[in-house]
Parts: structure tokens; C-alpha cells; sequence
């Protein structure tokens, strides 16, 4: 990538000054123009709206009048037990999926780039989820939860490690971690696949030269792998963080953030103030708020990963 | 002793990634009086394909099926026709645009959906868009654009600029050249984005839910989960095999660009 940038930055520069120039600036404008307008109107123009929408009281009738009132819906937002329980959850959420994903992720990608039997076909499979529709892979895991007819339960209590049948998408204490582990299965394919590819760009030299000098397979994964990995680990885990913190469909098609609230993210929470109670206003602000925490989260892990590489 | 722990480990992955995959395909395969005997077995007692048939007549899953084709197809085409001139810009001149459009893919990620739904909604209404095809088609195509418009870019550019500049010396006009030279090194790139946009679009849920209320108009992932409100085990099979019916578009176009995606674009994309 870095390459082909290199080689058509020279012709370019060499360009520049001439009385080609305004022509060629024209030609650009003319060839961008079907692609920028649709983007300016469909998804610019209404991403700062909806900014805007966040100081305002919008209400979803077609008809209702809207005006500016500050920030007093960032005021009912902080003082909203509802708001606090949902990011709650939120948080607990694209937490634990983004940590565990990695870690199962990295474990498959190790695997992966061994040399092992059955690695191509591992492969394969591993990329399963990813080429499925999110509300497939909603309906589907409902049939593995499902407290009589599905697998889960079954399973586990012929193995003797239940023995009644777990009602797991409607129980208030089990719902979120259920939900967790399809988040973990949905994602593990784009982690695994970076982390792999990450992998295989740590140079070849450098575990010989571990070996010769002794050092054990854990100690050369600590020292080696890990710190060259590093960049990698750093983009993929904070797209996911993003990812999942704004996670809707899969949720949605679970749970529909029940029971009572117990897996209502952010998004769906939102979802529910603008389009079933129909405050447009307050649902912005929720959005903005989030995409606050969101630059705030990145902001600090970033920076740390950044001090500790320096 | 490292090797035997390996392997159980990756039996674990596979276990845990295939499981959910097996029991969907078990239930496809079951009858409803196998579903409601409330013991269920991993391999079916009498495997039956009537719940094909069945996905197909009950609910409107043909209909639905038929429209999501339509916006898929259709928003598809728009993304790659209006990308295209962009995508060839953006690789041959260098201009502020690149940057802007690459910071707008990595923009567009970090806001949540709300934010943007709300007051596209509000415009669709206003264009009297909202529960029709060409409404959901407009939102597919503008947010497929900047993904698509970056996959484009890095075709254009792999085709040398060379051969264009010899096939102008050698007496082509620009277009001509465009049409001979360019135009066939590209088309594996065009299928490429074009089978990318209909993938997003075919899966796509949460602006259909949306922009599409009437369920007269809904299309494959709404009235597959419309399918589960009237819930009843008996139904689970048909459910079943229509989810794996849905998901057959997806699977041929991940099987036809695996391997480009597990060696150049995503690791491109990762490092910048």
C-alpha cells in the first residue's frame, strides 16, 4: 500500500505548477461529484443535524414544532436511572466482548499460524460467522437457547452439569453473559483474521534468533510476538470496542433488550426513545453522548499504548 | 506433548464455532412433531425438507426475498456507477478529497447509528421515501459508498498508469483507452465491490427496520425476525430453513473473495 502511494506521489508532485493544473482540479471535482453528493445530503448533512437535533426537543410528529432548549436534555440524561443502567450494561458489554473476543481470538490465531492438521478447514469455518446475516445469527443462537427445544440446555444436562432447563435469553441474571458469547462469536472472525495477518508480518528472524539464544516458546510470545504485535492489537481492539459499543441488530434480535432492561445497550435503548416514544431530541443526545465516551475510551487507550511504546 | 494440547485446543474452537451452525441445520431438517416433543436431539429422527417448502409458503418470505433483491441489486449497481469516476480520481490525482473521504470511512465508524437515522428519517419523510423500496435504497447506497469507494481505489491503482500512458502514445484517445486497457483489468474489481455493496445490503437490518414499517413492503431480515413474534416451537423448523436459505447469498460471495480477503484487504486496511 505504502508502495503504490510512493510511486504515484512522484508524477504528481512533478505536475504541480503547471497550467494543467486548474483542468486537472476540475476533472477531479467533475469525477468526485456522483459520489459527494449523495454522501453530503444521505449522511454528512444528516450527521450534523442530528448533532444539532441533541440541544433541541425534537418530537417525531411530522408536524411538531422544534426549538432549541441548550442543554437541558444533557441535564435529564444525567439525572436519567434508565440512561445509567443501560450504559451500565453497555459498558459491561463491549467490554467483556472486545477483551474475551481478543483473547480467544489471539488464541485461534496462534493456532492458525501453527503448522497444524485440519488448519485449513479451521480456517474456513472460522470465517462462517462472519459471512452471516447478523439477524441470522440472532434467530440462530435463540434455537440454542431456547429452554426446551434448543441444544444448550440438553447438552449440559447430559453431561450432568444442569439439571433443569435454563431459560437463558429470559433469566435476569444469565440474559447478558448469553449475550456476550454470541457478541464473542459473531466477532471472532475480522479479530482473528487481522491478528493473523499480524502474525504472519513478524519477521521469521527474529523467534530464530530467540531460539538460538534459549528462550522458551511463552517467553519468545511475550518478547517477540506481543510487542510486534502491538499496532495491530491496538486498531483492532479499539474498532471493536466502537463496534460493539454500538451494537443494535444482533441484541435486538436476541433479546430485544430484555429481560426488564437487563440487555438494553445504548443503542437500543435509543432506538426505543426515538421510534416507539418518538423523543427525537433525547435520542441525539444519548448518541452524542456516547460518541463522547467512545473518543474519551480510544482517547486514553491509545495514548497509554502509545506512552508505553516510547 | 505441545502438539496434543494444540490440537485439543483448536477442537475446542471448532466445537464452539460449529455448534450453533449444526443445531440451525438440525432444526431444518426436523417435523414439527419431532420440535414439539420437547427432547431434543442433536441428529434428526426422521429428517424431512418439508420445512423448505414450508419457509417458502408461509409468511411472505418469496415477497420479502424478491424486495430485498431489488434494493440489493439495485443499490449495488448505484454504489459501483456512482463510485467509479471517484475511485478513479482519487487513485490517479492525488487531492485533499482522498484524505477526506478515507477520514469520513473512519468518522462514519465511530458515530453510532442514532445520530445519523434520526435525521435521515426526517428527510426521507420529507422526500416521501419512507416505507418504499427506492428510500432504502438511497440509505444502502450512501453507506456502502465510502467502503465501496475505498475497495475501488486500490483496483484502479494496481492497474498500472503506465499502460494507460502507452496506449495514449500509441494513438487512443483517453476514453478509448479507458475502455480498452482499463475497463478488463478492472471488472474483477468492479464484481468484487458490486458483490460486497449487495452483500451489505441483502444483510442489512437496522435501517430497513427503520425506513421500512409496513410490513407489506419489508424485506428478508425483517420478516425473518417477524417470523419469531408468533413464536410456538412447531414453527422453528420453517424458521430455520429459511434463515438458511438467507444466508446462502453471503456464503457464495464470502467463498468467491476469501482469499483476497485473508491476504490484502483487511491487513492493507489495518496498517493504512
Amino acid at each position: 500500500m505504502t508502495l503504490t502511494a510512493e510511486r504515484t506521489r512522484g508524477p504528481a508532485a512533478g505536475r504541480r505548477g503547471r497550467p494543467g493544473r486548474s483542468r486537472q482540479g476540475r476533472e477531479t471535482l467533475l469525477l468526485m461529484l456522483p459520489a459527494l453528493i449523495p454522501v453530503l445530503i444521505f449522511s454528512v448533512g444528516p450527521l450534523l443535524y442530528g448533532i444539532y437535533l441533541a440541544f433541541t426537543d425534537a418530537r417525531s410528529g411530522r408536524n411538531s414544532v422544534t426549538s432549541f432548549v441548550g442543554l437541558s436534555n444533557f441535564g435529564d440524561l444525567l439525572t436519567d436511572g434508565d440512561f445509567w443502567a443501560s450504559f451500565r450494561i453497555g459498558l459491561i458489554w463491549a467490554v467483556s466482548v472486545t477483551v474475551l473476543q481478543f483473547v480467544a481470538a489471539l488464541g485461534l490465531a496462534l493456532l492458525l499460524n501453527e503448522n497444524l492438521r485440519f488448519r485449513a478447514f479451521t480456517r474456513v469455518l472460522a470465517m462462517v460467522p462472519w459471512a452471516m446475516p447478523p439477524v441470522v445469527i440472532g434467530l440462530m443462537w435463540r434455537l440454542v437457547y431456547h429452554p426446551n427445544a434448543g441444544i444448550l440446555n440438553s447438552t449440559l444436562q447430559g453431561v450432568g452439569l444442569l439439571d433443569h432447563n435454563v431459560d437463558w435469553l429470559n433469566d435476569f441474571s444469565i440474559a447478558l453473559p448469553a449475550v456476550i458469547v454470541v457478541g464473542i462469536w459473531t466477532g471472532m472472525p475480522q479479530t482473528t483474521v487481522v491478528l493473523l495477518a499480524g502474525l504472519q508480518g513478524v519477521p521469521r528472524e527474529l523467534h530464530e534468533a530467540g531460539h538460538v539464544d534459549g528462550a522458551t516458546t511463552w517467553r519468545r510470545f511475550w518478547s517477540i510476538t506481543l510487542p510486534q504485535l502491538r499496532p495491530v492489537i491496538v486498531t483492532i481492539t479499539s474498532l471493536d470496542f466502537v463496534w460493539n459499543i454500538n451494537q443494535f441488530g444482533l441484541v435486538y434480535v436476541l433479546t430485544q433488550g430484555g429481560p426488564g432492561g437487563q440487555t438494553r445497550l445504548p443503542m437500543l435503548f435509543a432506538y426505543e426513545e426515538a421510534f416507539r416514544y418518538g423523543f427525537f431530541g433525547y435520542a441525539a443526545t444519548l448518541g452524542v453522548a456516547i460518541v463522547i465516551v467512545v473518543l474519551a475510551v480510544l482517547g486514553i487507550y491509545i495514548g497509554r499504548q502509545m506512552r508505553e511504546v516510547s | 506433548m505441545r502438539r496434543p494440547l494444540q490440537y485439543l485446543a483448536l477442537l475446542g474452537y471448532m466445537v464452539f464455532l460449529a455448534f450453533p451452525l449444526l443445531w440451525l441445520l438440525s432444526t431444518a431438517l426436523k417435523t414439527s412433531q419431532e420440535m414439539a416433543s420437547l427432547t431434543p436431539t442433536w441428529i434428526p429422527r426422521h429428517p424431512v425438507l418439508t420445512n423448505f417448502a414450508d419457509a417458502f409458503t408461509e409468511q411472505d418470505i418469496v415477497g420479502s426475498a424478491l424486495r430485498s433483491l431489488v434494493v440489493a441489486v439495485a443499490s449495488s449497481v448505484l454504489t459501483v456507477v456512482l463510485a467509479l469516476p471517484a475511485a478513479y480520481s482519487m487513485a490517479r490525482h492525488r487531492s485533499l478529497v482522498n484524505k477526506i473521504a478515507i477520514g469520513w470511512v473512519l468518522v462514519s465508524q465511530v458515530f453510532p447509528f442514532i445520530l445519523i437515522i434520526i435525521p435521515l428519517f426526517m428527510v426521507l419523510r420529507s422526500l416521501d421515501l419512507v416505507n418504499t423500496l427506492p428510500g432504502l435504497t438511497v440509505v444502502h447506497v450512501t453507506f456502502t459508498l465510502p467502503f465501496a469507494l475505498w475497495m475501488l481505489q486500490g483496483y484502479v491503482r494496481s492497474v498500472p498508469r503506465e499502460l494507460e500512458e502507452a496506449a495514449a502514445v500509441d494513438g487512443a484517445g483517453r476514453i478509448r483507452a479507458l475502455v480498452k486497457i482499463v475497463a478488463p483489468l478492472l471488472a474483477p474489481g468492479v464484481v468484487a465491490t458490486l458483490l460486497f455493496a449487495f452483500i451489505s445490503s441483502w444483510n442489512e437490518f437496522l435501517f430497513a427496520l427503520v425506513v421500512l414499517k409496513d410490513p407489506d413492503v419489508a424485506t428478508l431480515p425483517l420478516t425473518l425476525v417477524k417470523f419469531t413474534g408468533a413464536e410456538g416451537v412447531v414453527r422453528l423448523g420453517p424458521l430455520a430453513a429459511a434463515s438458511l436459505l438467507a444466508t446462502i447469498p453471503s456464503l457464495a460471495f464470502f467463498a468467491i473473495i476469501q482469499r483476497r480477503l485473508r491476504s490484502g484487504l483487511l491487513a492493507g486496511a489495518v496498517k493504512g
